[in-house]
């Protein structure tokens, strides 16, 4: 049932946003020529780019010109405001790649390193992790009575089980649905991002998505110098800001460029296991061919591209 | 242009001229605004962290007062329905006043929301054009153009029936009639709409269930009605309006059927939570009985039932409903009982568990109930204003120069 792999409709060729990434009305344009305009005036001084990224367009509909000078202003936010240097890159999904994860529930022990290293790798705030590792009574998946914040000298404990969650990358997010600003979307090859500087912090998203899987910046995000990871991605890991949703990206940053999302390189137990879902020879359609699968709230249709297996 | 600005003028020099009780009333207002603005101020600078919501529970008094609002809001159409489609001739004498209420509403939810966003200088985000709003997508998108329509419409009528007043012309009721029977559609969209928002949520199965939209217009007229019934009552004592009894009766008779229907619904939802109770029942168990000791709704819901079941009975016995005293403790009890039962009584253990089984409680900051306390200071200044001017302008004490600015002048 699970094992069909991606539904042809998921295939970055037929994917709406490409095309409209140059494409822009007159009054957008306008929009985009006052914040240069802004920009040339008030120079590189803390206002100045606070202004420009308030008059700034949505990402897909800023031109190349336009999505440059935003990623020297989010270098330079992140100088002034954390004293780090970071660079802050907009690599592209990369072409016939849709991207899946699978869990082995065999071989987790919710010993949590992916937590802390999802942390670290995304610049995120200690308050807002994007992976939720649930203690669960071995004998049940009632998520109502799992443990969110077990303390353990060791683990797995004895008669427990694990399941962590986050961002199931849904093939028809309930989140995306809900966006009143279209601030978050699913990219062509699968990820479902937020345009940080676009969204306006309504929450809608959040409520609507049946995983908890989105964290809000209900401040500015506390980070030391030492904690920021240097490589960003505009759609990824920057530094956010206080009053916009945040969530897993799958480590686009990373798995843009070829390399495994810090989750999966940072579990002891090898229970993670990530890919591309189109590719016949990768991990990931192996288990999905050859072990027992499952996906969370399978019922309510979200279609998420990340699964559960066991082992037997 | 000119004329315009002479009425709006005149409009504003009524508002201010009040004696020594106005100047209280008004000073009351304003320290009331002023505690809003300082404590959104604080929010402002340091983020939403200052309010009691929290990744678990995403929305707190804020939208529980816009949803509230949304449905007084609606509760013109109570109005407008009898007087224009079944012509009740007597109804007519206060649709203006209830427009008036209808605008005072909406533009307190859409504060409301305002507030409640996390980069609210990015609202143009969502304007046609140069934003990228959702829509039709999005729930939220269909109800910021719901409320914008309804809000010019109601604007529109009432400007334009005043203006013409208030130069001594008459109106033919063909030019306006159109744009009152859209706003039937639009009242009962607004609030349909606001129900559409949270029940088109699966992964919130508390609010997740077709019944929520009825729910919210029959509580609305209810809770809207009945502050009509109070309201046009301190405008009969304070101003030259006059209110005729059968108004009283016929909103009164509009608030039994209304909070009855909302009684049967609910107990219809009660049924479903707790026959043969699911997982999709455990907020109403949290709300009602509370869940792992967590009981922070519990005695609030049941004073809010306990409210509308004693103003049900006095609306529906004939002769408490015609006391005009128990008439009023019924308004007043039917009001904070659907205020708390669809604001804060059901937003909240929408969020409660969470959908990964998580039970995180939710109580107001001090920063969100002075926020609250201003915006509601601002709509009774905004509706006292309004109020004012339409009761000024109808009774002839407000007129533009003799027999009005000139064109169109009938006898």
């Amino acid at each position: 049932m699970d094992r069909n792999g991606p539904t042809p409709e998921e295939t970055p060729m037929d994917a709406p946003q490409q095309p409209s990434r140059r494409r822009f009305l007159q009054g957008v344009a306008a929009a985009g020529a006052l914040a240069s305009g802004v920009a040339l005036a008030t120079g590189e001084t803390q206002a100045g780019d606070a202004l420009a990224t308030l008059l700034q367009s949505h990402y897909l509909r800023m031109t190349p010109e336009e999505v440059a000078a935003a990623l020297t202003r989010i270098e330079r936010r992140a100088k002034r405001e954390f004293h780090a240097a970071i660079r802050c890159g907009n690599t592209p999904p990369p072409a016939g790649v849709l991207f899946g994860y699978a869990l082995n529930l065999s071989k987790c022990v919710g010993a949590r390193y992916c937590v802390s290293a999802c942390l670290k790798e995304n610049n995120g705030d200690h308050g807002a992790q994007y992976i939720r590792v649930l203690e669960l009574t071995q004998g049940s998946r009632n998520l109502e009575e799992a443990d969110h914040y077990f303390t353990a000298e060791t683990v797995p404990r004895p008669g427990k089980g694990y399941l962590p969650v986050q961002c199931q990358h849904c093939s028809d997010p309930a989140c995306v649905q809900a966006c009143p600003v279209q601030a978050t979307w699913k990219e062509p090859d699968g990820i479902v991002v937020i345009d940080y500087d676009w969204c306006i912090g309504c929450r809608y998203c959040a409520v609507a998505c049946p995983y908890w899987a989105r964290r809000f910046n209900w401040k500015t995000p506390a980070l030391s110098k030492e904690d920021i990871t240097a490589e960003t991605h505009y759609l990824g890991n920057r530094p956010r800001m206080a009053g916009v949703m945040e969530k897993c990206t799958f480590c686009l940053q990373r798995t843009r460029q070829g390399l495994l999302p810090a989750c999966v390189e940072a579990c002891p137990t090898g229970a993670r296991i990530f890919g591309n879902l189109l590719d016949p020879e990768g991990p990931l359609r192996w288990v999905l061919l050859n072990r027992p699968v499952f996906r969370l709230k399978e019922e309510l249709k979200t279609d998420p591209k990340f699964w559960y297996f066991t082992d037997i | 242009m000119r004329r315009h600005l002479t009425f709006a003028a005149a409009l504003l020099r009524h508002s201010f001229h009040g004696g020594r009780d106005d100047l209280l009333f008004l000073t009351l207002l304003a320290l009331g605004m002023l505690t809003g603005v300082l404590a959104y101020g604080e929010q402002a600078r340091e983020g939403l962290a200052v309010t009691g919501m929290n990744d678990q529970v995403l929305w707190g008094l804020y939208i529980g007062n816009f949803v509230f609002l949304v449905g007084v809001a609606a509760t013109a159409v109570v109005l407008v329905v009898p007087a224009y489609v079944f012509q009740r001739r007597e109804m007519r004498r206060v649709v203006l006043l209830g427009e008036c209420m209808a605008i005072t509403a909406v533009i307190m939810s859409l504060l409301f929301v305002t507030v409640d966003l996390g980069q609210p200088l990015r609202f143009w985000h969502a304007l046609p054009f140069l934003g990228r709003l959702n829509f039709p997508t999005s729930i939220l998108a269909w109800d910021m153009v719901v409320l914008a329509a309804y809000l010019l419409l109601n604007i529109g009528l009432v400007y334009t029936l005043l203006l013409s007043r208030f130069e001594g012309r008459i109106l033919p009721i063909r030019r306006y009639y159109p744009f009152l029977i859209f706003g039937i559609f639009l009242g009962l969209g607004i609030h349909t709409v606001t129900a559409f928002m949270l029940s088109g949520n699966p992964a919130r199965p508390f609010w997740n269930t077709a019944i929520l939209a009825p729910r919210f217009i029959a509580s609305a007229f209810a809770a809207g009605s009945g502050l009509m019934i109070l309201a046009f009552q301190v405008l009969h004592r304070v101003t030259p309006f006059r209110l005729s009894k059968g108004v009283v009766r016929m909103l009164a008779l509009i608030m039994a059927f209304s909070i009855l229907i909302n009684l049967f619904l609910l107990c219809a939802e009660l049924f479903h939570h707790f026959y043969r109770p699911t997982a999709h029942g455990t907020s109403a168990r949290y709300l009602y009985f509370g869940l792992e000791g967590a009981s922070g709704l519990r005695g609030w819901i049941w004073l809010a039932l306990l409210l509308n079941l004693a103003a049900a009975v006095i609306l529906t016995v004939h002769r408490l409903r015609n006391d005009l005293r128990l008439l009023n403790t019924a308004c007043v009890m039917a009001f904070v009982g659907i205020w708390f039962e669809k604001g804060l009584g059901l937003v909240v253990p929408g969020f409660i568990p969470t959908p990964l089984g998580e039970v995180v409680e939710y109580s107001a900051t001090a920063v969100e109930i002075q926020v609250t306390v201003g915006i509601w200071s601002f709509g009774v200044l905004l509706f006292t204003i309004l109020a004012r001017g339409v009761v000024a302008v109808e009774t002839g004490r407000l007129r533009g120069g003799a027999g009005g600015a000139g064109d169109a002048g009938s006898p």
